[in-house]
């Protein structure tokens, strides 16, 4: 039989992540080479693409603002033994939420706004989330699939709503009329010139405080003990007295909140408007974010940052080395996302032996002396 | 592969060679820094009934595993018969002439019972030869040892002894010479155990070789010809059963002296705290597991509830901790009405004076992934000691944990470890730990040792009589009826659901139990 080798912890959240996301580079590499590029190159080209100068960092920080708050999403759940693969929807219905509270407190300073479009976003994202937490706990329907539905019914909506409702009588293009510009949120390059002319806006901060958030949530409450309860053993939960059914609910609502978020980022912030199909895939991003990261707001916020620079550097690469191509880039993201995700625990049996040769060798020496 | 029935020629005769059916020879095996096996030397008489005991985790289980094939021991050598041989998996075993027969049962429930002893031993690729051949080898099975089974009655619709019964069928007509059992009376009556040790008596007296694996020291000194101790790992002492008694025994297995009597005074009943009346339960698929079930816990009692497993303790257990909705009937603690409408009431009970030990702390008085000080207060969470409002006060968890731990001496004595790696007793002290140290008024206990080292049994039912004479009310639900008898001070006997009857424990008979617990003599017990 197979021994089990208890690893340090560091070895689990730090080391594994790192040789996963290495291995999908090597890879990656490999495929730029057969194309006739130098991979070497390709990283340079992508890092300085990402973090280099201002105008490509500010995207890396736009990017990396709606990961955190898919990934956060996503992570929620799954601590309640949840799987809320429903971010996109979520996400995109918020919009809603988001565009018309703006509207309604058209022309209020953003600082004021903000708290109000939060709480917006928020109900919207957290309703359209609870209906497949409410299913689950009441009829017994799996959010995976229900989520799922929820997604296709939020795409169906919200175009009706766009394209139909929204869209004012002059604009030819699929999108609703602007936010008032003193209620919109701001770009960061108010304050840091170097990010002038990106997306990258005041929404960046609300993301790094919904980690703290989340972590609280999750370790210092009595209600994340509850969920982690139920996320390990919902037997246990019930056992010591928690509504598993409440919990589905509420869980479920939080978590489509946090995915709401993004609404904040793109609606109220980056385009001022909504957009037809604006979540663009950030919602399923979330999820390799969300196992990349263990769940962990340290990790969601560390992986959400590394898609980030795959998205940024990526289309810097594709547009700097003609012969990748933004398929390509598809490609290298997906490999990361099936290192760290699908095959993350591929490393760790390697790694074990590793650390027990070592072990033995240095026990070995400790015996020689 | 061969026909099962042509394998004799394959092994060593029986006839030839060694009076020893096996021979282990300094069986080494470690599992990473665990060295589960150590030097263990084990012989084995042909025609004997040998019995292994040791605590869990002395490494009985995994001596019989590689003697079946599913380990490979790392050094020492195996010899059947006496000639040296190699088991890599069950087929080789089974070659060998040696059969096991586990503890959970390996059969296809909504199978025949003849289906299910031809399974992977069918001659041909047409069923009707081997059924033939199968009914009339069942048929001499059943002659020679007295294990008559319905060859055509689906296994889901036999007792559980008789599903045991189709377990040793299938190792004898695989050709089995030597019956490896694991812990077999765990889920029999004590009518159905005595009929099983009939069986292996027979099966001896024939020329089987039988080993029994268990930790009831009652059955080893009833059946078995020689035992075997082991204790961490080693093999300690092997002794003829006549030659020994269960108080050494005992201290062979532990290392020290045990008590294996309760001591305990006599029951000081005080008012009644807990009132069952005409409790009608359904388990989850909707059948009614308990059927009408009245009874009261005064203060200062321990009730207990004799039966065999799978008679409705669990949802008994389940509706009066608030985890069940209950049918009809009522259920009062100190007198006022506590009947669960769902199943989410178990806060609200616990927040009344009920505590909980469930019968399976794995399942659900625990949550294995999460630290020791996470469990200690698993429950009581919501209490204002842990936090005020939404939040949770880490630093009072842990200083509660720490306190428990002391108390109840918990070993690691470490907040930090994960609950899955503490052993099974020091896992159930961290149950009983929380839940006798809230102070309640009720506490219902499930099987409160399954799965226990005697060392901390003997502590466990120490503080479950210590809670009896702070005057708290018991109820006490075990499948263990020697568990039953040390500490009840009455005992009701549960059969389908029902209370078939009520008895002494100081005058009560174990054979009149027996027959309660088997649902035997329904009509003149019941009431």
């Amino acid at each position: 039989m197979s021994a089990r080798v208890s690893l340090p912890r560091w070895v689990d959240i730090v080391l594994l992540p790192v040789l996963n996301v290495t291995l999908a580079f090597i890879i990656g590499g490999i495929v730029v080479l057969v194309v006739g590029e130098n991979p070497i190159e390709a990283v340079r080209i992508m890092l300085y693409g990402a973090f280099g100068y201002g105008y490509g960092f500010g995207f890396t920080l736009y990017y990396t603002t709606n990961f955190i708050f898919t990934g956060l999403a996503v992570a929620v759940a799954f601590h309640a033994g949840l799987f809320n693969i429903g971010g996109e929807g979520q996400s995109y219905v918020a919009g809603l939420g988001a565009l018309l509270i703006a509207f309604a407190v058209g022309g209020l300073h953003w600082a004021l706004a903000l708290p109000l479009i939060i709480i917006a976003a928020g109900l919207v994202g957290g309703f359209w989330a609870f209906i497949p937490g409410w299913l689950q706990a009441r009829r017994g329907s799996h959010v995976v699939i229900t989520t799922i539905m929820m997604n296709f019914i939020a795409t169906s909506l919200m175009s009706y709503l766009i394209s139909r409702i929204l869209k004012p009588a002059n604009v030819s293009s699929d999108m609703s009329a602007p936010i008032d510009p003193v209620t919109r949120l701001p770009f960061l390059a108010e304050w840091f010139p170097l990010l002038r002319n990106t997306p990258a806006n005041i929404s960046f901060f609300v993301a790094i405080a919904s980690l703290f958030f989340v972590y609280w949530l999750i370790w210092r409450t009595k209600f994340g003990y509850a969920i982690r309860t139920m996320g390990h053993n919902p037997t246990a939960a019930r056992y010591a007295g928690m509504s598993n059914a409440r919990l589905i609910m509420l869980t479920m609502a939080i978590s489509g909140a946090l995915a709401g978020m993004m609404a904040l980022n793109e609606t109220a912030g980056a385009q001022g408007r909504l957009m037809l199909n604006y979540v663009a895939g950030a919602g399923f991003v979330g999820i390799a974010v969300a196992f990349m990261g263990k769940a962990h707001p340290i990790g969601v916020g560390l992986s959400a940052l590394l898609f980030g620079v795959l998205y940024q550097g990526g289309q810097e690469l594709a547009f700097s080395m003609p012969a990748i191509t933004r398929e390509m880039i598809v490609t290298i993201q997906a490999l990361v996302i099936l290192f760290t995700g699908a095959m993350s625990e591929m490393l760790r049996r390697p790694v074990e032996i590793a650390f027990l040769l070592s072990r033995l060798r240095s026990a070995d020496e400790g015996g020689g002396r | 592969m061969a026909s099962p029935t042509h394998q004799t020629d394959q092994r060593p005769s029986p006839a030839a060679g060694s009076p020893l059916a096996i021979e282990l020879r300094k069986i080494n095996k470690r599992f990473g820094p665990v060295h589960a096996n150590k030097d263990i030397d084990l012989a084995v008489k042909r025609g004997s009934v040998h019995g292994i005991v040791g605590e869990n985790g002395a490494g009985k289980s995994t001596l019989m595993s590689i003697l079946y094939g599913f380990y490979h021991a790392d050094s020492g050598e195996v010899l059947v018969g006496g000639q040296p041989v190699t088991i890599n998996n069950s087929s080789d075993a089974l070659a060998l002439g040696i059969g096991m027969v586990h503890q959970h049962f390996m059969l296809v429930d909504n199978f025949t019972v003849i289906e299910n002893v031809i399974l992977g031993a069918e001659d041909s690729a047409l069923l009707d030869p081997s059924i033939d051949k199968a009914r009339r080898e069942l048929q001499r099975l059943a002659d020679e040892y007295g294990l008559a089974v319905p060859a055509d009655a689906v296994i889901e619709d036999l007792s559980v002894g008789q599903q045991q019964r189709v377990e040793i069928l299938k190792a004898l007509y695989r050709g089995a010479d030597i019956l490896i059992l694991d812990e077999p009376t765990g889920v029999l009556t004590p009518a159905e155990a005595d009929h099983l040790f009939k069986v292996l008596e027979t099966l001896r007296d024939e020329g089987k070789t039988i080993i029994l694996i268990t930790h009831k020291l009652r059955e080893i000194m009833a059946i078995t010809d020689t035992v075997s101790v082991m204790r961490q790992g080693e093999m300690v002492a092997t002794l003829e059963t006549t030659q020994t008694s269960p108080e050494q025994l005992a201290e062979l297995m532990v290392g020290r002296r045990v008590l294996l009597r309760v001591e305990k005074g006599p029951a000081k009943p005080g008012e009644v705290l807990l009132e069952i009346e005409n409790l009608v339960v359904a388990d989850d698929l909707g059948t009614e597991r308990v059927k009408g079930v009245s009874l009261s816990v005064r203060a200062g009692e321990i009730l207990g509830i004799a039966g065999v497993a799978g008679n409705g303790q669990s949802e008994l257990l389940e509706a009066v901790a608030g985890m069940r909705a209950v049918r009809s009937g009522a259920i009062r603690l100190n007198g006022e009405d506590v009947t669960a409408q769902d199943e989410d009431s178990a806060a609200d009970l616990r927040r009344k004076g009920l505590a909980h030990v469930p019968e399976d702390r794995l399942r659900m008085g625990l949550v294995t992934n999460f630290y020791e000080w996470e469990n200690a207060i698993l429950g009581y969470h919501g209490e204002a000691r842990y936090g005020k409002g939404v939040m949770l006060n880490v630093d009072a968890a842990r200083a509660e944990a720490r306190r428990q731990i002391e108390k109840f001496d918990i070993r690691p004595a470490d907040t930090d470890l994960k609950t899955a790696n503490f052993s099974g007793g020091n896992q159930q002290k961290i149950v009983l730990a929380r839940e006798m140290e809230r102070d309640p008024d009720v506490l219902i206990v499930g099987q409160p040792t399954r799965g226990v080292d005697i060392g901390a049994i003997e502590f466990i039912h120490g503080q479950i009589v210590k809670m009896r004479d702070a005057g708290k009310a018991i109820l006490l639900v075990s499948v263990e009826l020697d568990e039953i008898r040390a500490l009840s001070d009455r005992i009701v006997v549960l059969f389908d659901g029902r209370i078939v009857g009520e008895a002494d424990p100081e005058t009560a008979d174990e054979g009149e139990l027996g027959l309660l617990m088997a649902g035997v003599n329904q009509k003149e017990a019941g009431r």
